[in-house]
């Protein structure tokens, strides 16, 4: 072991495996009470009570799903390709944790600060279209394979955007880095001086957009229970169903983490001043987190699910064209005023 | 065995055997994924060289749309696995042809270029990352042939919308801003009616 050792990667090799599963562990723990909280504000709004038997307050009912998910038995279809039915799930559950390595969760904390985290975040979101594909394909069933399709067309279509989003960003803030990103955003004017504001339009087509490619409600078409029962997860049971959801909601965490990062000033304080300044950055980010997601849920709650010739129409002739037009006024602006302008 | 050595032995590994299973998987779907699991190899071994950028592009030009469209014709196409393979034989001798001569190509590229596999990759300019020092050069030195391909590709954009757009007459359109133009005063009306006249 000595001589493996002294090679010098041995040690950073354990420290990235330690803080990997740091994160996923509370990642994991996080998420079940995302999912509690999303049905209890869904709960709310219906003038219903949501879950409230396991545990006080029903805070332990998501580890109960758990439980009953891992012990049920799988079925898998006769008429299924047996190996993509089951490489579906993991897909879609590994790619939705992996994103997490990128995401600085306070100044510098993160699994790996790489240059490109934006892109890498992009592709990550960009792969996660197949764990829809492959199982609608794979369950060789109907409904599965039509909620595929959907699924492929709704979520090239709002990367389109969200891409052109990020450009917006890393224009203002002259690097790919999401640590630099959240750095530029620090300023005098605190709340204010975060990109949520002077790119106020951006921000609304990115939160819509990451409904889209998350597959939330409104945007739920894939999974829409009126028209094609669940969607692509129709055929799956236990585990493998279950993550499908996890993979749902760790995209959805991942999206409300990314909005935090680019547009709400990720771990910063809202104001610079020494109350607030003494609050952990991490703190503040888990709260900018739950803020986001709480909107998330609230649109769930309130607003009907899109039509699928609506839902085309919104992403390809509303937001590209001002995501696209904000590019090229981003763009002229910094040039014009030289603010943010980089080397 | 250094680690970069250990991934980029790795990488190639599954990238050569994933591009073999490409043409030797039965369905063609299987095909695609294998081809889908290439392209993330590959990307792989361009970020060993430290060509993060191209890597992430990579990802997400190819294996985020490109093969995603793949697929989605690939699972449509009700194919026929026997005739499929009746074929295999007939245009073997022809596709043995085209991979000799590329192969030898690779083989005669690579050993002219590069001294050795693993040859170092120049050294980066401190300070200046990968994607500043790519756009640099794009927008610098390149200009003309990146508008050009991006003229290409608006061409190409163009000549795929005049294809497949037609108006069909009779087809009724949801017309959004007539929709959200309504108001109370144009679209309800309250009347008093008299009884048994009617409205």
């Amino acid at each position: 072991m000595d001589s493996l050792a002294g090679n010098g990667w041995v040690w950073p090799l354990l420290i990235i495996i330690g803080k990997s599963l740091l994160i996923l562990v509370a990642g994991l723990i996080f998420v079940a009470y995302v999912l509690y909280a999303d049905r209890k504000v869904w709960a709310a709004v219906q003038l219903r009570r949501g879950p409230n038997v396991v545990g006080p307050w029903g805070l332990l009912q998501s580890f109960a799903d758990l439980m009953k998910f891992v012990f049920k038995e799988p079925v898998i279809p006769a008429g299924a390709n047996k190996g993509v039915f089951l490489l579906a799930p993991l897909i879609s559950g590994g790619l939705a944790l992996s994103s997490w390595a990128v995401i600085p969760l306070n100044d510098g904390w993160a699994v790996a600060n790489i240059n490109v985290g934006v892109l890498f975040i992009f592709a990550i979101s960009s792969l996660m279209v197949y764990g829809a594909i492959m199982a609608g394909w794979a369950s060789n069933s109907k409904y599965p394979l039509l909620a595929a399709l959907r699924s492929a067309a709704q979520m090239v279509s709002y990367e389109v955007s969200i891409g052109f989003v990020f450009i917006t960003v890393l224009l203002c803030a002259g690097s790919l880095n999401l640590n630099d990103i959240v750095s530029a955003q620090d300023s005098a004017w605190g709340l204010f001086g975060w990109y949520w504001l002077p790119l106020l339009p951006m921000f609304v087509v990115f939160f819509v957009s990451a409904l889209a490619e998350t597959n939330r409600p409104p945007f739920d078409l894939l999974e829409a229970e009126s028209e094609l029962v669940a969607g692509y997860m129709v055929e799956y049971s236990s585990a493998p169903y279950m993550l499908f959801m996890l993979g749902e909601y760790v995209a959805i965490i991942t999206m409300c983490a990314m909005t935090t990062v680019l547009f709400l000033g990720g771990w910063l304080p809202p104001f610079p001043v020494p109350p607030f300044t003494w609050i952990s950055g991490l703190i503040w980010f888990v709260l900018k987190i739950c803020l986001v997601f709480f909107m998330f849920a609230m649109v769930k709650a309130f607003v009907p699910r899109y039509r699928y010739d609506q839902l085309m129409r919104l992403g390809w002739k509303v937001f590209l064209p001002v995501s696209l037009a904000s590019v090229v006024v981003v763009a002229g602006v910094l040039e014009i005023f030289g603010a943010g302008a980089h080397p | 065995m250094d680690v970069a050595a250990v991934f980029f032995y790795l990488f190639s590994a599954v990238t050569v055997a994933s591009g073999f299973m490409v043409i030797a998987a039965r369905n063609p779907v299987h095909s695609v994924l294998f081809l889908i699991l290439a392209f993330v190899n590959s990307a792989g071994l361009f970020l060993l060289l430290g060509a993060e950028f191209l890597a992430m592009i990579l990802v997400i030009v190819y294996v985020g749309a490109v093969a995603v469209l793949f697929l989605f014709v690939v699972m449509m196409l009700d194919v026929d696995f026997a005739e499929l393979k009746q074929g295999f034989l007939q245009y073997l001798p022809l596709g043995v042809i085209i991979g000799a001569i590329v192969l030898v190509e690779l083989v005669a590229g690579a050993l002219t270029l590069v001294p050795s596999p693993l040859g170092k990759p120049a050294a980066p300019t401190p300070g200046v990352s990968n994607t500043q020092a790519l756009g640099r050069v794009l927008y610098t030195q390149y200009l003309y042939f990146f508008e050009v391909a991006g003229l290409v590709l608006l061409v190409a954009m163009i000549g795929a919308i005049v294809l497949t757009l037609r108006h069909k007459r009779g087809v009724r359109r949801q017309s959004v801003a007539a929709q959200v133009a309504r108001t109370k005063a144009t679209s309800v009306e309250v009347r008093k009616v008299p009884s048994r006249t009617g409205v």
